[in-house]
C-alpha cells in the first residue's frame, strides 16, 4: 500500500514539474513553428518574470493579482521587443546565425539581471497560499493544485485560441507557409509578434509558478528549466503544440521518478538520454511532422 | 605554383619561430605581472578548443553545444592517469595526452554516429544533451571525486614549461588547416554548403561528418589534458554548457571557417577579462552585446549596405582626386 502511495506521490510531483515544463515548452514550440528558430532566450524570460514579480510585489507592494497580470504583460512586451530588435532583421539569415543571436540574447538578459540584482539569491516568500488536500493516504500540497489548475486552464485556452479564433488560424497559416500566408493578406509580422507575446506571457506564468516551488531568485534560475523545457519541446516534436504539452509532462514524470528511485545526481543524465534515444528512433520527436526535403 | 607553396611554408616557419621567441621572452623576462603570465596556458587551451570547434561549426557547418564535454573527457582521463600512476613526467604526460585525446575522440565517434540522422537545431540540442550527460556522470561517479572535484593533478604544463603546449598548438593549427585545405577538407565544406548536391556527386557525407567529429573531439581532449595539468583541480561544473558557449563565442567572433580568426579571438577573449578585471560583471554583458551585434551586422544586410556606401564614398574621392 505504502509503495503505491509513494509511486502516486512521485507521479503527482512529476505532473507538477512537468506541467511547468509544458508551459515553457509551449513558448519554444510556438516560436519554432512560426519563425523556424529556437529562441534560446526563452528560458531567461522565466527569470525576468520571476524578478518582475519580485519588483512588483516586494518593492512596489502591488496587490498579488495586479502584480501577476503586470508581470505577464511585461514579459509579453519584452518578448516582442526582443523579436523586433534581434530576430526580425535575421529572417532571411542562415539558421546558425539566428541561433547564435538567440544565445547572445540569453546571455544579455542573464548578465543584465546580474548587474541589476546581483548574484546573491534573493529569498522570496510564497505568493500563493492554498491549503493542501488529502486524498486517502496522499497529501497534495496547495501549490501543486494551483500549478495543475493554472497550467490546465492555460493549455485549454491556448488550444481553443489556436484552433477557433481568426488570429489562431493566421498563426497556423504562417507556420505552414509564410509566403502563401502573406499573399492571403495575413499580417505576417503582426502574427509573429503575437506569437512571441503569447509565448513570453506563458513563460512569465511559468516563472511565477516556478518561484512558488523554489522560492529563491538568481539571475540564472531560468537556465535549467529553460533547457529542460526545450528538451520537452524537442521530445514532443518541436513545432507541435500538443507535442509540447505531452513532452513536458513525460519529462517531468521521468525526472521525478528517476530522482526518487534511481539517483538524484543522475536524473539530468537520464532525462537527456531519453531525449537522445527518442530522437534516434524518431528524428522529429514524438508528435512532430516529418518534412521531406526537396532539392 | 610550387615555389609559392615553399615560400608560404618558409614564412610560416619564420612566423612560428618569431612568435615562440616572443612568447618565451615575455614569459621569462618578467615584463608582465604573474597573473598575465599565467594566462599563457589558458590562451593556448582556448586556441586549441576554438580551432577544433571551428572544424565542426565553421567548416562542417553543424552547430554543436557540447564541446566542453569533449574537453572534460580529455581533462579527466589525463588527470586520472597522472594522479593514479607514479610514472615520471616524461612518460606520464605523453601517456595522459594520448589517452585524453583518444578517449575524447572515441566519444566523438560515439556521439557522431547516432547524430548523423539529425541536423541543425536537433543536432545542437542533442550535443548539448551529451555535454550535460557527461557532466552529470562525472558528478555522480566516485572515482572522479564527484562534485568536490579531482584535486592534486600534477602541474606539468604551467607557464613555466609552455614549450610543449606551444608545440601542440602549432600542431593543432597546422593539422586542421592542412586537413581543411585537402581533398577531405573540401568534402567537409561541401557538406556545409549543400549536402544534397555533395551527396549527389558521390561524397560520403556520413564518413566526413564522423571524421570531423572525431578529429575535433580529439583536439578538444588534448586541450582538456593541458587545462587539467595547468589548473591542478578539476570540477565537473567547469565544463558546463556555459563553457561550450564561451568556445562558440570565440569561434563566432573570429569568424566561422577562419582559423586565423579563431586564434586571434581566443587570445583577445582570454586576455580581455583580465584587462577588464574591475568591470567583471560587465564582461558577460559585453560578450552578449558583441555576439548579437556581430550576427546582426553580418547577416541582416547591414554589412552589404555599409560596404556599398563605403565604396561609393571611395569612388567619389578617387574621382575628385583624379581631377
Amino acid at each position: 500500500m505504502s509503495l503505491i502511495t509513494n509511486i502516486l506521490e512521485q507521479l503527482i510531483n512529476g505532473l507538477r514539474t512537468g506541467s511547468i515544463y509544458a508551459l515553457i515548452a509551449l513558448g519554444y514550440t510556438m516560436v519554432y513553428g512560426i519563425a523556424k528558430m529556437i529562441n534560446f532566450a526563452h528560458g531567461d524570460i522565466i527569470m525576468v518574470g520571476a524578478y518582475a514579480l519580485y519588483v512588483f510585489i516586494g518593492i512596489l507592494k502591488l496587490p498579488i493579482i495586479a502584480a501577476i497580470i503586470l508581470t505577464a504583460v511585461f514579459c509579453a512586451v519584452l518578448g516582442m521587443t526582443i523579436e523586433k530588435i534581434a530576430y526580425k532583421p535575421l529572417r532571411k539569415a542562415p539558421p546558425l546565425a539566428v541561433l547564435i543571436t538567440a544565445i547572445g540574447m540569453s546571455y544579455f538578459l542573464q548578465s543584465a539581471a546580474l548587474l541589476l540584482f546581483k548574484a546573491t539569491p534573493i529569498p522570496f516568500g510564497n505568493v500563493i497560499n492554498v491549503p493542501s488536500v488529502r486524498l486517502g493516504n496522499i497529501t497534495i500540497s496547495g501549490i501543486t493544485i494551483v500549478i495543475l489548475v493554472v497550467t490546465t486552464i492555460a493549455m485549454i485556452v491556448l488550444t481553443l485560441f489556436i484552433n477557433k479564433t481568426k488570429a489562431g488560424s493566421a498563426m497556423r497559416a504562417v507556420s505552414e507557409d509564410k509566403d502563401a500566408a502573406e499573399l492571403m493578406g495575413i499580417n505576417v509580422n503582426g502574427t509573429i509578434s503575437l506569437t512571441f507575446a503569447i509565448g513570453s506571457g506563458l513563460a512569465a506564468v511559468a516563472g511565477i509558478l516556478y518561484i512558488c516551488q523554489y522560492p529563491a531568485l538568481t539571475p540564472t534560475l531560468g537556465a535549467l528549466p529553460g533547457i529542460k523545457a526545450f528538451v520537452a519541446a524537442v521530445l514532443g516534436g518541436i513545432g507541435s503544440v500538443p507535442g509540447a504539452m505531452l513532452g513536458g509532462i513525460i519529462l517531468g514524470i521521468i525526472e521525478s521518478v528517476s530522482k526518487a528511485y534511481i539517483s538524484t545526481k543522475l536524473s539530468d543524465a537520464i532525462v537527456f538520454s531519453v531525449l537522445v534515444l527518442v530522437l534516434l528512433v524518431r528524428p522529429t520527436g514524438l508528435l512532430g511532422k516529418k518534412r521531406t526535403e526537396k532539392v | 605554383m610550387k615555389k609559392v607553396r615553399i615560400n608560404n611554408s618558409v614564412l610560416n616557419i619564420i612566423f612560428i619561430a618569431v612568435s615562440y621567441t616572443a612568447v618565451s621572452i615575455i614569459v621569462n623576462s618578467g615584463i608582465l605581472s604573474r597573473q598575465m603570465t599565467s594566462l599563457i596556458i589558458p590562451i593556448g587551451v582556448n586556441i586549441m578548443l576554438a580551432v577544433s570547434l571551428n572544424l565542426l561549426t565553421g567548416f562542417l557547418g553543424e552547430l554543436t553545444l557540447g564541446h566542453a564535454g569533449f574537453m572534460s573527457l580529455g581533462a579527466y582521463t589525463g588527470a586520472l592517469i597522472t594522479v593514479n600512476s607514479d610514472l615520471p613526467e616524461i612518460i606520464g604526460l605523453p601517456l595522459a595526452l594520448i589517452a585524453g585525446g583518444v578517449v575524447a575522440a572515441f566519444f566523438g565517434l560515439l556521439i557522431g554516429v547516432p547524430v548523423l540522422r539529425l541536423k541543425g537545431d536537433y543536432l545542437a540540442i542533442v550535443t548539448l544533451g551529451f555535454g550535460e550527460i557527461i557532466k552529470s556522470v562525472l558528478t555522480a561517479v566516485e572515482f572522479t571525486g564527484g562534485a568536490k572535484g579531482l584535486s592534486g593533478v600534477p602541474k606539468y604544463t604551467t607557464y613555466k614549461n609552455f614549450t610543449i603546449v606551444f608545440i601542440f598548438i602549432v600542431l593543432t593549427i597546422l593539422l586542421i588547416r592542412n586537413l581543411v585545405n585537402s581533398r577531405h577538407g573540401r568534402a567537409i565544406c561541401s557538406v556545409r554548403d549543400n549536402y544534397i548536391a555533395s551527396e549527389a556527386v558521390g561524397i560520403n557525407i556520413s564518413k566526413y561528418k564522423i571524421m570531423a567529429f572525431v578529429i575535433s573531439a580529439f583536439f578538444a581532449g588534448l586541450a582538456g589534458v593541458f587545462y587539467a595539468h595547468n589548473i591542478g583541480i578539476l570540477k565537473p561544473d567547469n565544463f558546463d554548457y556555459n563553457k561550450s558557449i564561451e568556445i562558440l563565442v570565440i569561434v563566432v567572433l573570429g569568424g566561422m571557417g577562419n582559423i586565423k580568426g579563431s586564434v586571434i579571438a581566443a587570445i583577445v577573449l582570454t586576455l580581455l577579462p583580465e584587462l577588464l578585471r574591475d568591470a567583471d560583471n560587465f564582461r558577460m554583458l559585453f560578450y552578449a552585446i558583441v555576439l548579437i551585434a556581430m550576427m546582426l551586422f553580418n547577416n541582416s544586410g547591414l554589412k552589404e549596405r555599409m560596404t556599398a556606401w563605403y565604396k561609393s564614398k571611395k569612388q567619389v574621392k578617387t574621382v575628385t582626386g583624379g581631377e
